[in-house]
């Protein structure tokens, strides 16, 4: 038994059974940056549209993204912007689970790649974190369009030495993990996070049989020789900073001056 | 068979007596009531096919007599040879992909491919290809670029295979690699939908400088019974998340995702094999034609700047709180 201020001093990790709790967006940068205030936000403004009129038997797609700014306080699934971490500049891509499950849309893709387009300009390193159930259905094909951009955005920073780690926390899935994420230079899982290709209802659904494994984890995954690491929360911020000190391109990147707007959070009236 | 296809087909026999009859007796008289059934047929084939609700259209994407991409091969493509195998793990008969000619020169052709029996969808896996089946789709994308052949890429299948062997193999890098590099092969990919374009496993052999759709296929986020289990929480709503996915090659040429349509033969290209290879032909062969003007390095970034408009989004207003 842990109390919460204990338990999130510990990063919303139980010392008892190590189970790494979801973290929000702001949790998150809070955790991978040197100061929280030292994030500058980018694209906050940004927020899905209705390619395709979409209707849910629980309502319109326009009232889940109405609910979803509501209940997280952002305008949509992924938070973008530059922020100093071990005193260099990086570009930080969080995703936020608590809308509409992470997932990923027109919006969300759009964000994502200007993220990795800023720091192909700017030369800076990128750092996602991934917390998403995949391509956004209630936008059709425009959501699966989503991983081809992000994907091509990705691969571009390749071309200029530009290193992309990704850290896939609980849960990375479908769409999400089979586009920007596993083409990332360097890929950490977080203990026990959900990692896969189809969700079990999907297996059902289609092939009508089982899921076969209960857990797609993080140790799980990284047995089958996908995750670089699978690193405890304590430990992230330090092999991050590590890990971008030896590939980040030599005297380019140390306190470069971000090119982006001033700071904003997105506030839904 | 399909059927609403079913007045069709009645009307289809009574021809085919007809014809036997005026065969067997030329004087018997029924050149008439013959040239009157088929201006019927003609014609209610037209409005039977005009008016397809979505989930009649995903069932004629998946007809198996609809021809598949070996079926395009042999029409389109002489002198295919086929290459197996991805020097990794294995040799999936879900993808094929080999060297041919086209037009004249030598290319290079990967494609999902079905079944049409049982047996043979088993052996297919029903067009779902495994992660060694992209992986040998990436090693020809490779080899592609090495020798300077244009790609030509026809996407036939309801999705990746989503056991747990392909979880194992890693499925998601499989797909996600293969996007990667596609999006920046420094040689022209053509891409067609065929038959049904499912999701991540269409879009690992799907990212070109012109995506082209037959009239009668499909181009999904996720298969329609793959989206019903996610957002009805149950595949039976297939039909209608058919519906609500805007899948139908009009309604993606209208919302700019796809290219160009081509037109099938009346009734289908299930109908006519050979008809619908020949529309598609010409297709591809003004479309290489055009890509193959332009230099390598235009050609990669304008295939980005075509992925990089693919989105609507909004803009909601915020409020600085520093």
């Amino acid at each position: 038994m842990q109390y919460r201020p204990e338990f999130e001093a510990a990063l919303r990790v139980c010392s008892a059974c190590n189970y790494h709790d979801r973290m929000d967006a702001a949790e998150r940068i809070a955790l991978l940056l040197d100061e929280p205030k030292s994030f500058i936000e980018i694209d906050a403004d940004i927020t899905a549209a209705d390619p395709i009129e979409f209707v849910r038997p629980s309502g319109s797609y326009m009232d889940r993204v109405g609910k979803a700014r509501a209940l997280t306080n952002r305008n949509e699934a992924i938070v973008c912007g530059t922020g100093l971490l071990n005193e260099r500049r990086v570009a930080l891509g969080v995703m936020e689970f608590g809308f509409i499950a992470g997932s990923m849309g027109s919006a969300t893709g759009e964000k994502i790649t200007r993220l990795f387009e800023m720091a192909r300009r700017d030369l800076l390193p990128v750092i996602t974190v991934t917390s998403s159930g995949g391509a956004r259905q209630d936008e059709g094909l425009f959501a699966l369009m989503q991983m081809a951009r992000t994907t091509a955005a990705a691969a571009r920073l390749r071309e200029v030495q530009i290193p992309h780690i990704c850290v896939m926390a609980d849960p990375t899935l479908a769409g999400v993990t089979a586009s920007f994420a596993a083409t990332a230079d360097i890929i950490i899982g977080e203990p026990g996070a959900t990692i896969r290709f189809a969700g079990s209802r999907v297996v059902k659904g289609t092939i009508r049989r089982r899921s076969d494994v209960e857990d797609h984890t993080s140790e799980w995954v990284q047995q089958h020789g996908m995750l670089d690491l699978v690193l405890a929360r304590q430990e992230l911020r330090d092999t991050l900073a590590q890990l971008i000190t030896h590939l980040a391109p030599v005297g380019h990147t140390r306190n470069l001056k971000p090119k982006t707007q001033p700071a904003t959070t997105p506030k839904p009236n | 068979m399909l059927d609403f296809e079913d007045d069709l087909n009645e009307i289809r026999d009574r021809i085919e007596q007809l014809d036997r009859k005026a065969l067997q007796n030329p004087n018997s008289g029924v050149t008439q009531e013959l040239s009157v059934l088929r201006l019927e047929l003609e014609a209610r084939t037209a409005d039977v096919y005009s008016n397809l609700t979505p989930w009649q259209r995903v069932q004629l994407a998946r007809h198996q007599e609809r021809p598949h991409t070996l079926d395009y091969i042999d029409r389109l493509f002489p002198d295919f040879v086929e290459l197996h195998g991805d020097r990794r793990f294995g040799d999936d008969p879900s993808v094929v992909a080999g060297l041919a000619s086209f037009d004249n020169i030598s290319v290079v052709v990967v494609g999902h491919q079905k079944g049409r029996t049982t047996a043979e969808n088993l052996e297919r896996n029903f067009g779902m290809a495994r992660p060694e089946g992209f992986r040998k789709a990436l090693r020809i994308f490779g080899l592609a670029e090495t020798f300077n052949r244009p790609v030509f890429t026809f996407l036939d299948t309801p999705g990746a295979s989503p056991t747990l062997e392909d979880e194992e193999r890693g499925q998601s890098w499989a797909i996600a690699e293969n996007m990667g590099t596609l999006a920046r092969l420094r040689v022209p990919v053509i891409t067609t939908v065929i038959g049904e374009g499912g999701s991540g496993g269409a879009l690992a052999l799907g990212i070109g400088d012109r995506v082209l759709m037959m009239e009668h296929s499909i181009y999904s986020v996720a298969s329609p019974e793959a989206a019903a289990a996610i957002v009805w929480r149950d595949s039976k709503y297939a039909e209608k998340a058919a519906a609500a996915l805007r899948l139908t090659s009009a309604d993606l040429l209208h919302a700019g995702l796809i290219d160009r349509v081509v037109p099938e033969p009346e009734g289908g290209a299930h109908r006519d094999h050979n008809a619908a290879a020949e529309n598609l032909g010409e297709e591809l062969r003004t479309t290489l034609k055009e890509l193959r003007k332009q230099d390598i390095d235009t050609l990669v970034e304008s295939r980005y700047d075509k992925y990089r408009e693919m989105g609507e989004f909004a803009h909601h207003e915020t409020s600085a709180t520093g």
